[in-house]
């Protein structure tokens, strides 16, 4: 397995010091914000993975962010377990599930496979409400916020939630990492790029293709449990067919192609909003549409795409590495096997 | 050298006095979001997406606050309100009103808009002792958890006492209905149900059957035909306004005539105004419903003192908008108890000065309301308004049929 | 066993606003090969235009022809400008460009002509009708009408004429279409045009029903996707048929299956649709892509 390079080390290196600095610069609410935006940056990472690197678009995301925020809520509010146990129990139960959806999911292509994982996502709600002495109905649950332990007690209970938050997130980047420069990432990668060739090199598509898919579901499943206990309460209605667009929003906008996509992906989505608000209050909607139409207009590749784009096209590589989900139909297919793609 | 540091050690030190003094001597403020001049309130409604229309209530509560700010303001303090999107998720609105008291420094938060929003931040800001003010639900949460959340409080009847007084009339003037229930499957729907049930008592096995819909449903075809070949011969219909004429056209289209009673949430001209047009006078004549305020569109009203004001106010602050919006109504009439209970509070305005007003409010002469409304809590009775007018529409018109009845009697009964 | 004939008819009555809609997404999809979130609400956008006309007193068979007009020059007007840049981009670009269509003409429906609900005068006349004790409404019998109506036509167009033709041939055989002298691009903007008018001839049958307000696509748009999936992405007849299939299996199951009810059906719905394309991928009338290694 190659190691990472050396200035990919060092820019991790930096966004952790910002990472770990921030909190103690900003006011306290910019934190709790920020802790979302780990969450979904965990979540579009999943999606970089199934998407990015595997190609299988998924429009039902939103369903294991459901799973796992509900898992987390009905184990500590019926079983008063602990929320970092329940996130493992959220993972495991999304991977399973991912697992199933993966493997009906194998005979699909394209648009099928998108309205298929459409349905998952449009279904959600309504399962939520129907067994609603499990769940707590549309009334949803409430979970006590989470607050620091004794030793700590003197930290701000926000603070202490960002950094649980963003520690795990930072586990689970690095670790993704790892796992995708390796064998594991080049076998999704082959398949995404020549299915036909990549099977008669001996890789097995069903493995990896569900494997892409329960591997993603377990990441959206923890995105899940964390929202859950930022917001401390659960509903069904927040788990609809928009949050699962917003995701893939997110990983198109911040850039499909890269792991650092996703964390620019999870700005995205949780500030666009608000920020759309600050334009113009009366309909922040039309400012939220045009600003994602400008934004894939001018940079296609996505926001940390282009960034790197430009990056690397500075250090004089001028070999195109995109992978086909974002390539451009003008551009020939280019000798890439060998070149690491990230 | 020692010298330079001696010398800037002083020069901090003077610095840091001077600070002191000059904090201490500044006039203090008694509270977050309170000067002399200003109070600054916060809210949350769904500005954009499926719940927008409610953001009509934001905009009539702005003019409002306008309208009393150009009149001098509140006890010499003018309003400011800073309201914000939170698309109807609860993580949004939890993240909104943290940003609005920990940023913008609010002193409480008004009318948010959602019945899990609210529940969402209502651990929040009790935790914070942020009073949680007239919020724009009617879920009975609010009045039921007063003990344990005290800064929160409701401000609309709220929909079980509604569906209660529904079921006393249905057992007075059929006592043997047959009963079919159609209502919208979520927290809305479920507490009318909930209602209605809790006021049948023995009765409630007179529902033959019960139909919900999603809003994601394109029409309630099915439910109407399935609730026709039931048997029932009294329909219940819990739905908001798209359902709610959708429901009333389906009926008459069915040929089916059922006894209708409708909740006051889409008791509004335009929405049976609409049924009528689209499925004739038979779709809306006798449907029973009860109502707590003035609609703008009701000629009874035109030239009503409170509406007139409520016209002039939209006018001047809104121009452009359209005033037989009934929620434009509602939202004055909410801002108008807003202005009341600060009023109240008086100069020395503090969120404890709040709660004591929470615990002891009575409103009478509200504009917008039905002449005879009085908003009333007492420390133990959280049931802010409980009073409603039972209406028949017929030709066009609402007709009251009685006084206004309370429902405070019968609020011991209902379930949580 | 009336109940069972009433639930039928009123499926078929809902599966043609489904079926109506599904036909303008089958459209797009069979002229860019992508699917266009967009496609509900530019037909809610453009049934607006059409309310805002018949209240400034046009005549309403004017102000539908005018509508229509405006629908095709519209979109294609809007297809040179956002989708252009981008169509020979991935596909998931396209989605998103789509998605930010969606959301802006949402927010702008609802800015400039608010949220309160509005009656949408009907092209048929309403007339209940009765069969025995099934009863349903000419204006269903309307709906179906012009769907069965515009299936044909859209037919017709790519089977028979040159100018279909050249469509299907940009679609599928982009870089031999332009070898061949076709307009690749100019195919795509049509497809976006005739897609639209679609679109706005769906909004306008189906706004009398479910009464005009900014959202009143977005519970439709979901099924007819459901229904077009079911049908078969790129058959227009597979969408007619799917939305009529959908409508009355969903009557059908919340009426007879008591677990199921009326709460249920949206994910039974979908899990019938994946159940179905797990068994036949390409829907009831697509075709499956099957390649030679």
């Amino acid at each position: 397995m190659s190691r990472p390079r050396p200035d990919r080390i060092i820019a991790f290196g930096i966004v952790a010091i910002v990472i770990a600095v921030l909190p103690l610069l900003l006011p306290s609410y910019l934190s709790f914000e920020l802790t979302y935006v780990a969450a979904y940056a965990i979540a579009i990472l999943g999606l970089t993975i199934l998407t990015g690197y595997n190609g299988q678009i998924s429009l039902g995301h939103g369903a294991f962010l459901a799973v796992g925020g509900y898992t987390l809520a009905i184990l500590a509010t019926r079983a008063g377990v602990p929320y970092w146990c329940t996130i493992p129990v959220a993972a495991l139960i999304c991977f399973v599930i991912g697992i199933g959806i993966g493997l009906a999911a194998l005979r699909l292509e394209g648009a099928y496979l998108a309205l298929a994982t459409f349905a998952l996502a449009v279904s959600v709600p309504s399962l939520l409400k129907r067994f609603s002495s499990f769940t707590g109905g549309s009334g949803g649950l409430i979970l006590t916020p989470a607050s620091p332990p004794a030793i700590f007690h003197d930290v701000d209970s926000e603070r202490w939630l960002y950094y649980c938050v963003w520690a795990l997130a930072g586990a689970i980047f690095i670790a993704t990492s790892y796992l995708l420069r390796g064998r594991l990432g080049r076998a999704l990668r082959a398949l995404r790029d020549n299915h036909t060739a990549a099977v008669s090199f001996g890789i097995n598509p069903y493995y990896y293709k569900t494997l892409a898919f329960g591997w993603s579901a377990a990441y959206a499943g923890v995105a899940g449990a964390i929202v859950a206990v930022a917001t401390a309460f659960v509903s069904p209605d927040v788990y609809n067919l928009t949050l699962s667009t917003t995701l893939l929003i997110g990983l198109v906008l911040g850039g499909i192609e890269t792991m650092w996509g996703a964390l620019a992906g999870g700005l995205v989505v949780e500030f666009l909003p608000l920020w759309a608000q600050k334009i113009n209050s009366g309909a922040p909607a039309i400012v939220q549409g045009v600003a994602l139409i400008v934004v894939m207009l001018v940079m296609p590749s996505g926001i940390a795409g282009t960034i790197l784009r430009f990056l690397r096209a500075r250090r004089g590589h001028d070999v195109d590495t995109t992978p086909p989900a974002v390539r451009a139909e003008a551009v020939p297919l280019s000798v890439s096997a060998s070149v690491p793609s990230d | 050298m020692a010298s330079v540091r001696s010398l800037s050690t002083g020069l901090f030190t003077a610095l840091y006095a001077v600070a002191l003094v000059g904090g201490l001597a500044l006039p203090a403020s008694a509270e977050d979001g309170v000067t002399d001049t200003e109070v600054v309130l916060g809210g949350t409604h769904p500005l954009s997406g499926p719940a927008a229309a409610y953001a009509a209530l934001a905009k009539a509560e702005e003019a409002y606050f306008s309208y009393v700010n150009d009149h001098g303001g509140v006890n010499g303090r003018k309003i400011t309100y800073k309201d914000m999107d939170d698309a109807y998720t609860p993580p949004q609105t939890v993240q909104d009103v943290r940003q609005l008291v920990e940023q913008d420094k609010v002193f409480a938060m008004f009318n948010t808009l959602g019945t899990a929003c609210n529940l969402a931040i209502r651990p929040y800001l009790n935790q914070k002792q942020i009073p949680q003010l007239f919020i724009a639900t009617g879920a009975t949460a609010w009045a039921r958890g007063y003990k344990d959340y005290p800064y929160t409080i409701g401000w609309m009847p709220d929909y079980q006492s509604e569906a209660i007084i529904y079921a006393q009339n249905v057992l007075k003037d059929k006592p043997n209905a047959k009963i079919g229930i159609i209502y919208q499957n979520d927290d809305f729907g479920n507490d009318y149900v909930t209602g209605l049930k809790t006021g049948l008592g023995s009765h409630a096995s007179q529902i033959v059957k019960e139909a919900s819909y999603e809003v994601t449903d394109p029409d309630v075809s099915s439910q109407i035909s399935n609730l026709k070949a039931s048997g029932a011969d009294t329909l219940f219909i819990f739905a908001t306004p798209k359902f709610a004429v959708q429901s009333l056209v389906a009926v008459a289209q069915a040929s089916w005539k059922p006894r209708e009673y409708l909740t006051n949430v889409s008791a509004s001209e335009s929405v049976l105004g609409a049924a009528t047009k689209a499925g004739g006078a038979a779709a809306t004549d006798g449907v029973i419903t009860t109502l707590y305020g003035k609609d703008p569109k009701d000629p009874k009203w035109a030239n009503d003192a409170g509406m007139k004001l409520y016209k002039d106010i939209m006018t001047k602050y809104v121009p452009g908008a359209d005033i037989t919006n009934g929620f434009y109504a509602i939202g004055i009439a909410y801002a108008y108890t807003m202005v009341d209970a600060l009023k109240v509070a008086g100069k020395d305005l503090t969120r404890a000065k709040m709660l004591d007003v929470i615990n002891h409010f009575t409103e009478s002469d509200n504009p917008l309301l039905l002449p005879g409304i009085t908003l009333k809590t007492t420390p133990t009775n959280h049931f802010i308004m409980t009073q409603e007018q039972l209406q028949t529409y017929q030709s066009g018109q609402f007709h009251a049929s009685g006084g206004l009845i309370d429902a405070r009697p019968f609020i011991k009964e209902e379930k949580s | 066993m009336d109940q069972l004939a009433q639930q039928v008819v009123s499926g078929l009555a809902t599966g043609s606003i489904f079926a109506s809609m599904a036909l303008a997404l089958v459209l797009i999809y069979r002229s860019m090969g992508v699917i266009n979130f967009a496609q509900g609400e530019m037909a809610m956008f453009t049934t607006f235009i059409a309310w805002q006309l018949i209240e400034t007193g046009v005549p309403i068979w004017l102000a539908f022809a005018a509508t229509i007009v405006i629908a095709f020059f519209g979109a294609i007007a809007l297809e040179r400008i956002v989708i252009r840049p981008v169509e020979r981009a991935a596909p998931l670009t396209v989605i998103i460009v789509t998605l930010g269509l969606l959301i802006a003409f949402n927010g702008l429906a609802g800015w400039i002509w608010g949220y309160v609900l509005k009656s949408f005068p009907s092209p048929f006349p309403s007339a209940p009708i009765t069969i025995g004790n099934v009863s349903f409404n000419s204006q269903d019998l309307g709906i179906i009408g012009v769907s069965l109506l515009s299936l044909a036509a859209i037919s017709l167009f790519f089977t028979r004429t040159k100018l279909g033709l050249a469509m299907r041939a940009a679609a599928l055989y982009p870089d031999q279409s332009r070898v061949l002298g076709i307009q690749v691009s100019w195919m795509l903007a049509l497809g976006w045009g005739l897609s639209a008018v679609v679109g706005a001839i769906s909004g306008v049958m189906v706004a009398p029903i479910v009464f005009l307000d900014p959202n009143m696509m977005q519970g439709i748009v979901v099924y007819a996707f459901a229904a077009a999936v079911l049908g078969g992405i790129e058959s227009p007849l597979g969408a007619v048929v799917g939305g009529l299939l959908l409508g009355v299996v969903l009557n059908l199951l919340g009426t007879y299956v008591e677990f199921i009810g009326t709460d249920l059906r949206l994910p039974v719905a979908f899990l019938i649709i994946v159940v179905m394309l797990v068994v036949r991928p390409a829907g009831l009338f697509g075709r499956l892509r099957l390649s030679r290694v």
